[in-house]
């Protein structure tokens, strides 16, 4: 029996997975490899149909393939450009299951922050007035050029930064910046032994990372700020609570599921496994919630506190701007 | 009647009315265009527009369709929730649908009233019914708690109003703590001699009152103390009072004033505050002869017991260097206790009534008129204290310069209806210049200038207390006093000149006299800001305590539970403060003899599983609601305390406390619906 249940797996075609990656850094790929030996046990079970950082294929490979006929694709990074987003559509329609992987996926993450500016700043200062910029045509990329009787075309890149879902439908969120070798298992064993959540949900408890944070005892019920400070600028006490210790610490407004991987080792919660699932926009809670418990109530001397938090995007938006309600509607590609 | 429970996935019906409210919204609202536009709107079973929405057919109404149309969501778009929301309720839960299916629009205060152009206030109208209409169908039912109300009343400030309120109160049962910051009750009136329009001596009808208060067994008297801290809510105040030493032991003193005879002082040296500095006391004193309690004080400053100045954190040290002949005369009644520190006593109390009265306004203020530079001119208040047989010169009107006045110069308006100082009218200073008049003329026999801006005198018996002042020869002189100066002609005898336009005779007038009266105004208490945040109350911009609704509710507040008597709330006089606390003293009774109040269920909760216990709420909550618990590690809402202000629900960093009636889904939804497009 045991043989002829192992003779049928052998002859049953293996479920196809793809990996791929958009307007990322290549973290995420990392940590697919990170499962270390759990890897292999990955790729006895499935058949890796699509994975450019690791193997060699062809989009035409996957434009051929019939639709849905990929079981799961877990693609990383933002949407930033024409290509990506083709890829995105192209991906969704070959897949049972779009799994936005990583932080850029779910939130827009890093690549996200440049929702701040206007795609000409950004080109402007990128190929122009950078300081390390010589550029004396100010050559910028160009979506065709004239190359000698050929056209070659590079992809455009778009007005902002999205995330995966505000581009294509998706039905898992695997979070994190990257994701950790515990979540991306987890995702995984629960796609491949089908014991999926409802659809929508984000592979992570959904219980802020306080709960599960060794430092969660030592915070104050009467926190009240009175300045802030950067982690290199103090010397940090390594097991009391980082707001306790006047630094700007995520982790009440983030999700948990790292087992509390930067508290424990030294550093603040930068808020990567995005909000719980009542949460519209962390950036905001976490700012209502940290603002709220500021103790000057002057506004001069409210300033002065604030002052200790010299780039507050930067630090309550680290991932979450592209899925902001802050001036979302405005800067959305008009059709 | 059985009550309506919608059936999971039973279809949302909505009913929306939009009131005409006479022509106070259909004046400038086309309220049949936007009826005819909510129909459209998913979920809306039926739409209508009608003259009058809160009046009985208007109410039949909706009961009606919510029997015939099966309706489960209400939405009535008409004035504000303050006036009908629970006009609505009422009538829909009379249907058999829970009261809280119902939403409110506020299209008069916030659209009719406010705006001139017809399209587009029914625009708005448009936008703010599909707000409605959008968030109506994430209502649920909730239900109203009933909590029981503590028949204990604060009563702050022991003036006039106070002590109506206290003894209304007290004589009807109740358990009543009346605190003054000073070491008597009695306020001002206490310090006045006559009061208008009668001219009956205002001790004499004050003094009883004082007196009742004292003895009373249902008031406990707490002078020279002040509320340290107050927590909890209607019906379950906890109030922290801070008691200052007064290093006399109360229940012990007997009012003999034994020891202020036996001081080491043989003469009263140093100003007394109750005269206004117009006399002197000794370092041990009682405030004034009928001071309630009777009970006597020392002056820690300048009793030589002490040493000078404070310490640090605000006390004194004894020095023990004096003989103590205050001691010796008190024998065995051991009263005096130099070691005596402040006492903090805490109390719960279901309601509380502020009657923290006014302060005079400080005429330095306006310099032109000289007070503080020129001896001969003073303020209104102290003339009262001068002719009051009890005051500095028993009686007698003596200046500074020991002199009696021949002519006197009364100005009104000081401070008021200036957009220098203060704008308002301070109500009473006409009268009680017209009443000064009198008795300086009645005093001295002087001739009485009385100047004036405009001469009010409105109220019961006031004209003709006017006229009856006018015919004893007083000289009424239309016109704003624009300067005070030492008369040229006669500078060393302290003799002054009044110049003033007459607006009747459009004269100038520089008039000499010997003395001047300032008529100064009423001004809010200078600790009134910190008592409007102590209390949580709100204060009008210039600084006097708001009332609910200037008409409707005029001694209540924003603050259920706390109600406003006498000059705090604005100024004026005896009669109506006392009317007013007459008024605070029955709402604080309704309250107490209907023993429970009804609290709006739109309170917070935590979700317990998610909840990660990061504390951030807890420090925020304004009624200390939320505490931790040790245990499972969790923040909780005392449902009974919370008042449903949102803060910790906006705070809480995952998103683990939701408040009812604002669901971010009701909120969101709400938000969508009036950035809708809405037809042109």
């Amino acid at each position: 029996m045991v043989a002829n249940l192992k003779l049928w797996r052998l002859l049953m075609p293996k479920p196809k997975i793809a990996f791929y990656w958009c307007a990322s850094c290549g973290g995420c790929e990392e940590t697919v490899v990170d499962l270390a030996e759990d890897i292999l046990g990955v790729v006895e079970k499935v058949d890796i149909v699509l994975w450019p950082v690791a193997m060699d294929f062809k989009y035409k490979d996957i434009e051929a393939m019939p639709d849905k006929s990929i079981v799961a694709t877990l693609l990383n990074g933002a949407i930033r450009s024409t290509e990506q987003e083709e890829m995105a559509h192209l991906l969704r329609r070959k897949s049972q299951y779009l799994i936005a992987y990583g932080a850029c996926a779910q939130l827009g993450g890093i690549p996200g922050l440049a929702n701040q500016f206007p795609l000409e700043q950004i080109f402007q200062f990128n190929y122009e007035g950078g300081p390390t910029m010589a550029n004396a045509q100010k050559t910028r990329p160009q979506v065709t050029t004239d190359d000698q009787g050929r056209t070659p075309t590079l992809p455009a890149m778009h007005h902002v930064v999205r995330s995966l879902d505000q581009v294509v439908e998706v039905d898992y969120y695997v979070p994190g910046c990257p994701p950790t070798p515990r979540v991306t298992r987890t995702a995984l064993t629960a796609l491949l032994e089908n014991r999926l959540p409802p659809k929508g949900s984000v592979i992570a408890p959904d219980i802020a990372l306080c709960d599960e944070c060794p430092r969660k005892a030592t915070k104050p019920a009467n926190i009240a700020f009175t300045e802030f400070k950067r982690p290199h600028q103090a010397l940090m006490d390594p097991n009391l609570c980082f707001l306790a210790q006047g630094v700007v610490c995520l982790g009440p407004a983030t999700r948990s599921g790292c087992n509390a991987a930067c508290t424990v080792g030294g550093m603040p919660c930068t808020g990567c496994f995005g909000p719980t699932s009542r949460v519209r926009d962390q950036g905001l809670k976490i700012l209502s919630s940290i603002c709220s418990n500021i103790a000057p109530k002057e506004e001069g001397e409210i300033e002065k506190v604030i002052e200790g938090i010299p780039d507050p995007v930067g630090t309550f938006y680290r991932y979450g701007l592209a899925k902001s309600l802050l001036r979302r509607k405005a800067t959305l590609p008009s059709k | 009647m059985k009550p309506i429970v919608p059936k999971k996935n039973e279809p949302i019906r909505i009913g929306y009315y939009i009131c005409h409210c006479g022509t106070n919204i259909a004046g400038m609202v086309d309220v049949e265009a936007v009826a005819k536009y909510v129909a459209t709107l998913p979920n809306v079973a039926i739409s209508r527009n009608y003259k009058y929405m809160c009046s009985d057919p208007g109410q039949e109404l909706i009961q009606q369709d919510i029997r015939e149309h099966r309706l489960n969501r209400i939405v009535v778009e008409a004035c504000s929730p303050l006036l009908h929301e629970l006009t609505f309720r009422k009538a829909t839960e009379a249907a058999g649908l829970n009261p809280f299916y119902v939403q409110m629009v506020n299209t008069r205060e916030h659209n009719s009233w406010v705006h001139t152009d017809r399209t587009e206030a029914t625009r708005k109208a448009m936008a703010l019914a599909r707000a409605a209409i959008q968030r109506v169908p994430h209502h649920k039912p909730l239900e109203v708690k009933k909590v029981p109300v503590n028949p204990n009343v604060l009563i702050v400030g022991g003036g006039i109003a106070g002590i109506h309120a206290a003894l209304t109160l007290a004589n009807a049962g109740k358990m009543v703590y009346l605190v003054d910051k000073e070491a008597t009750i009695g306020g001002h009136m206490a310090m006045f001699d006559k009061t208008f329009p009668t001219l009956d001596c205002a001790m004499c009808v004050l003094s009883p009152k004082m007196a009742a208060v004292g003895s009373h067994p249902n008031i406990h008297l707490w002078t020279y103390s002040e509320v340290a801290k107050v927590d909890g809510y209607v019906g379950n105040f906890n109030i922290t009072v801070r008691r200052k030493p007064r290093y006399i032991l109360e229940d012990l003193c007997t009012g003999c004033q034994e020891c202020v005879d036996a001081c080491v002082f043989k003469e009263p040296k140093f100003p007394d505050k109750f005269n206004l500095g117009l006399g002197k006391r000794k370092p041990v004193f009682l405030p004034f002869a009928q001071a309630i309690p009777p009970v006597v004080m020392i002056d820690p400053e300048v009793c030589l017991n002490f040493k000078r100045g404070k310490n640090p954190d605000g006390t004194h040290t004894v020095s023990d260097k004096c003989k103590k002949t205050c001691v010796q005369a008190c024998g065995d009644r051991k009263a005096i206790d130099f070691k005596q520190t402040e006492e903090f006593k805490n109390i719960t109390v279901g309601t509380i009534i502020m009657a923290t009265g006014f302060q005079i306004f400080d005429a330095k203020r306006t310099p032109f008129y000289g007070y503080g530079v020129y001896p001969n001119v003073y303020n209104a208040l102290e003339i009262e204290r001068i002719i009051n047989a009890s005051g500095p010169t028993e009686g007698e009107l003596i200046m500074r310069n020991g002199q009696r006045p021949k002519k006197v110069a009364i100005v009104h308006c000081v401070g008021s209806r200036d957009e220098n100082t203060n704008r308002w009218c301070s109500r009473v200073c006409c009268l009680y210049s017209l009443k000064l008049a009198h008795l300086i003329k009645e005093h001295t026999n002087a001739e009485v200038y009385n100047f004036y801006i405009d001469m009010r005198t409105p109220g019961k018996s006031m004209e003709e207390f006017y006229n009856r002042i006018a015919e004893e020869g007083m000289h009424l002189i239309r016109g704003k006093v624009a300067d005070v100066y030492p008369d040229p002609n006669n500078g060393a005898t302290g003799r002054l000149v009044v110049q003033a336009e007459d607006t009747l005779t459009n004269k100038i007038l520089k008039i000499p006299v010997d003395m001047v009266v300032l008529g100064v105004g009423l001004e809010p208490q200078p600790d009134s800001e910190n008592l409007r945040r102590q209390f949580n109350l709100s204060c009008s911009s210039e600084g006097w305590f708001l009332e609910r609704h200037p008409k409707l509710a005029p001694v209540n507040t924003f603050t259920d539970g706390i109600f406003l008597a006498g000059c705090c709330q604005g100024p004026k006089d005896i009669p109506d403060s006392v009317a007013q606390a007459g008024a605070a003293a029955s709402e604080a009774f309704a309250l107490i003899d209907k023993g429970h109040v009804e609290q709006e269920p739109n309170t917070a909760y935590i979700l317990a599983d998610e909840c990660s216990g990061c504390k951030s709420c807890i420090p925020l909550c304004p009624y200390t609601a939320i505490t931790f618990d040790e245990e499972r590690k969790k923040a909780i809402i005392n449902e009974a305390l919370c008042k449903g202000c949102g803060t910790c629900v906006a705070a809480c960093p995952s998103g683990s406390i939701v408040q009812n009636l604002f669901e971010d889904e009701e909120i969101f939804s709400e938000i969508d619906g009036v950035l809708a497009p809405v037809p042109v």
